[in-house]
């Protein structure tokens, strides 16, 4: 499965790009499982998802929580807690 | 009912904004602004400047959802949400919410509830600039809070229905 991942503040600058789009092996059903496997890309995904309880993310520009399903997903976003407002 | 959600770089004109809302028409007994400014220092320190960014698309189906369900709780005549990005100095603008109603307590508190979520669920991160460098501003659990209060009248309604 091909997926849009885009990351955002300290996750995007710690991963050094604010976008990719990459192939998902099989048996990644959840946002969590995505998160573990990605850590285990290289050094640079280890420190960005170092504290994966405070990532928060999102699927196809709606918030989820990490025990959310990625099927069928077209586009997830991976973020520090927001600070707007 | 009108409402405009707008995200922007360029500042803003709180006043102008308002006074969209209210011409031509005298339903509206109550109009509600608050504009967020962006503060010279922090943790007692100066800072340079204030850098916001945001996921372009969500953020603004994220503050259209809440202005939806502001409507669904609030009779509410007109609401305008304006949020800026980009780089932002100390003295000028970040935010304006404005609510109209037909009397006040809608009005403010669909402009606190309205504050509330763009806080703690808009996607936007702002970055501090001082002279030690850049810094991601951490979120704060009283905003965490502030936006929780919300909910528990939500969930009654909810379960009352």
């Amino acid at each position: 499965m091909s997926l849009k991942l885009r990351y955002f503040a300290w996750v995007r600058e710690r991963i050094g790009k604010p976008e990719e789009t990459i192939e998902i092996p099989p048996g990644i059903a959840t946002v969590a499982d995505l998160m573990t496997w990605l850590a285990s890309r290289g050094e640079e995904y280890a420190h960005a998802f170092k504290n994966a309880n405070v990532i928060r993310a999102a699927v196809d520009q709606k918030h989820v929580r990490p025990n959310a399903a990625i099927k069928n997903a077209h586009e997830i976003a991976f973020f520090p807690p927001m600070t707007g407002g | 009912m009108t409402s405009t959600v707008r995200l922007q770089r360029e500042s803003f004109d709180a006043a102008a904004e308002a006074a969209r809302l209210t011409r031509g028409r005298n339903d509206i007994g109550a109009l509600v602004t608050f504009t967020g400014i962006c503060r010279g220092t922090e943790d007692g320190e100066p800072i340079a400047s204030l850098t916001l960014e945001h996921y372009p698309g969500m953020a603004e189906s994220e503050i259209e959802r809440h202005v939806a369900e502001a409507r669904e709780r609030w009779p509410l005549l007109g609401v305008t949400v304006l949020h800026r990005y980009g780089r932002i100095l100390p003295g000028e603008d970040i935010v304006l919410v404005v609510t109209a109603s037909s009397h006040r307590e809608a009005a403010f508190a669909a402009a606190e509830f309205l504050m509330d979520y763009l806080k703690t669920r808009a996607p936007f991160w702002k970055q501090v600039e001082k002279s030690g460098g850049q810094t991601w501003v951490d979120a704060k659990a009283a905003d965490d809070a502030a936006a929780g209060r919300w909910i528990a009248p939500r969930h009654e309604r909810e379960t009352a229905e």
